[in-house]
């Protein structure tokens, strides 16, 4: 989605400098940690999410960035200058708010103003400045409105205009299409992006949906119990994922746990209890033998037939149930060893006559590098 | 879905509308309608003090006097209009005292965690558990000449010579503030606690430091709170009378005073009717004038 040549992507080149910095940041809320030990880098123009449950510790790492919170321990850099102590209205930063936080008081104008007014600017380009940017969120004509006089979604771009006034270094967008119903949402992410790119700021997003993480970011960090677990981009999350939680977290996927064995020819294998059967770990694979791990499959990197076939990997078992969501189907397939599986498939046809059905006994199969082993 | 409730009262709300009316009409308008109606009587040495003012002059006629004198008496003599101006003025200050020491104090108490809150708030209500008139008297022991107040000051070395305090405008606008302090905080603590936070947040982002952004957000958010709690403080202080009369000079001349003294000394219930009727009027017509502002400001946001 986002233009990202390899010369844009900065994280990869070990001499860039980065923008935004956590180093080795806690947060400790009355003795309950919230966040632990977090060290992130963020470049210029990165699209960056924070993904993560309730309670992962996402929002206060923004708000930490945002300066509402002070870290308990470590330092918070924007720009290469320490900004860890420095109040919220001195940091070059704008924060478009989950409840957006209009104020009611003030008009569609006044909002948008607000901090152009505090920042001295003259009245002239101020206006010059709001029109501009109502036009941009597609509101010219409502500056006289009053927040209240505005649907969900009118308010959520007066937000979005109201941060973006300033024209901040960074903008921080705390779960900015939450309140939006899904076909608004989807539009709004595409337009955030086009705003991103056309104004060349650093967006910051923190976000529970995992499918708006992966339409809007150049890289995601996922968050979990106060902990950065992963940072990458989106595919790498997505097809590598560093532990059994960001692969559960990020989209659907299949775990069986699993210890390391040998085969005769002395190469590496893993063998299941769970689901009775040996698995052919993926090429390069190392890992001490006897060590318990888990083999993680996402449900589309697996096929079915009726007849077996020849792969790295058979399992089979019986249909149990099948879920039509239109673009694919989803089965879940019981093994023989009781241990439930789901496997999807995309409807390409119409009307798939052919279809493995309920009950009906199915072999599914996988290549060697479809899935991946964690170890934690 | 049939409707739940109970079907033996299906007016209920009915009924309940009564008993605030007719309370109001038994010890609210009753009570004005026979001051009204002294208030246009004529004064004599008689028991009650008054001349009826609807008389049987002959039978099955009723002759009805209405003496207008006595406002016409108030409006003359420039007594009456420096004491409801002297009252106005005294209640005016003393609300925008009362304002200056509740605002933070709301301000304090709503942004406090519980439950120190709780433990501030009762702290506001307990004064009322002690009789009025005796909290009066304290600020006497404190303000007078060789009161607590000045042996302290001159004890510490701020002061050569004691103040005086007591029996000045400022003891009254103490003695006000001080009684009326509650009226302000509650409601002023209601709507600061109703102030959604992450406003205040908003504008720190947007570069306000805490002082742009009490006056820029907290203080217009506010106004109607404001506004409730120098109602609240003003209306009864402008017909104060025990306060002035207690810690007030002999030339604190408000109008409770001036009331006392046609009803007591000068035993003229239709003068003291009339006073008490035009200070009626002089605070009911700008409350009603308020009112509908709030209401049309309310309509319009």
């Amino acid at each position: 989605m986002t233009s990202t040549g390899l010369q844009d992507k900065r994280w990869l080149d070990p001499d860039a400098t980065p923008f935004i910095e956590f180093r080795n940041v806690s947060k400790t809320y009355q003795g309950v940690p919230a966040v632990k030990d977090v060290n992130l880098s963020i470049y210029q123009n990165e699209l960056f999410c924070l993904l993560g449950g309730s309670g992962s510790g996402k929002t206060t790492l923004l708000r930490m960035l945002a300066g509402f919170e002070t870290p308990t321990s470590g330092s918070v850099w924007i720009d290469g200058v320490d900004v860890t102590d420095w109040p919220p209205y001195e940091r070059p930063v704008n924060m478009m708010f989950q409840s957006y936080a209009l104020f009611p008081h003030m008009t569609v104008y006044d909002n948008i103003a607000y901090g152009l007014k505090r920042d001295g600017m003259p009245k002239p380009e101020i206006r010059e400045r709001v029109e501009e940017l109502l036009g941009l969120v597609r509101l010219s004509g409502f500056a006289n409105r009053k927040p209240e006089q505005l649907s969900g979604g009118q308010r959520q771009r007066v937000a979005l205009a109201r941060a973006l006034a300033k024209r901040p270094k960074v903008l921080l967008l705390d779960e900015p299409l939450g309140a939006l119903d899904k076909n608004l949402r989807e539009d709004t992410q595409l337009e955030l992006i086009k705003i991103q790119e056309s104004l060349g700021m650093t967006f910051i997003v923190v976000t529970h949906d995992q499918e708006e993480a992966m339409t809007l970011a150049t890289r995601i960090g996922v968050m979990d119990e106060g902990y950065l677990v992963q940072t990458d981009e989106p595919h790498t999350i997505y097809e590598y994922p560093s532990s059994k939680y960001v692969a559960d977290f990020i989209g659907d996927i299949n775990l069986f746990e699993c210890v390391v064995t040998e085969t005769e020819s002395g190469d590496l294998s893993l063998y299941s209890a769970e689901i009775e059967a040996g698995l052919c770990p993926p090429t390069s694979f190392a890992a001490p033998l006897n060590q318990t791990l888990w083999y993680a499959i996402r449900p589309e990197k697996m096929r079915l037939s009726r007849e077996p076939v020849d792969a790295d990997n058979v399992l089979s078992g019986i249909v149990h149930e099948i879920a039509y969501l239109g673009d694919f189907s989803v089965y879940w397939v019981d093994l023989d060893s009781g241990f439930r599986i789901r496997v999807s498939r995309p409807n390409i046809s119409r009307l798939d006559h052919f279809a493995e059905s309920w009950d009906e006994r199915v072999y599914i199969t996988w290549g060697q590098d479809a899935g991946v082993v964690l170890t934690q | 879905m049939k409707p739940l409730g109970l079907p033996k009262f299906k007016n209920g709300h009915r009924w309940v509308a009564w008993v605030p009316t007719l309370w109001l009409l038994l010890f609210f308008l009753i009570p004005f309608l026979v001051v009204a109606k002294i208030s246009l009587s004529e004064a004599a040495i008689a028991m009650p003090p008054y001349l009826p003012v609807i008389e049987w002059v002959e039978s099955g006629v009723a002759q009805i006097r209405l003496n207008v004198g006595n406002y016409l008496f108030i409006i003359e003599d420039p007594l009456y209009a420096a004491s409801y101006w002297e009252s106005v003025r005294i209640a005016l200050v003393s609300t925008l005292v009362t304002l200056l020491i509740g605002y933070p104090m709301a301000h304090v108490i709503a942004m406090s965690p519980e439950p120190r809150r709780t433990l501030l708030l009762i702290l506001v209500i307990l004064p009322f558990w002690t009789s009025f008139l005796l909290r009066v008297y304290a600020w006497i022991a404190i303000l007078k000449t060789n009161g607590l107040l000045n042996s302290v000051l001159l004890h510490v070395g701020l002061i050569s010579e004691p103040l005086v305090i007591l029996q000045t405008d400022v003891a009254v606008y103490l003695g006000i503030a001080y009684t009326y302090l509650p009226f302000m905080v509650l409601p002023l603590y209601a709507a600061l606690s109703r102030l959604d936070r992450t406003l205040l947040e908003a504008s720190a982002d947007l570069g306000a430091t805490p002082w742009v952004s009490f006056f820029t957000v907290t203080l217009p958010l506010t106004l109607p709170g404001i506004f409730a709690g120098s109602l609240l403080v003003f209306v009864p202080a402008i017909g104060e009378f025990v306060i002035p009369a207690l810690l007030g000079g002999n030339d604190t001349l408000m109008i409770g005073k001036v009331l006392w003294n046609e009803f007591f000394a000068n035993r003229d219930w239709p003068i003291a009717s009339a006073v008490a009727i035009i200070m009626l009027c002089l605070i009911v017509g700008p409350l009603m004038w308020l009112n509908r502002l709030q209401a049309k400001q309310e309509q319009g946001a």
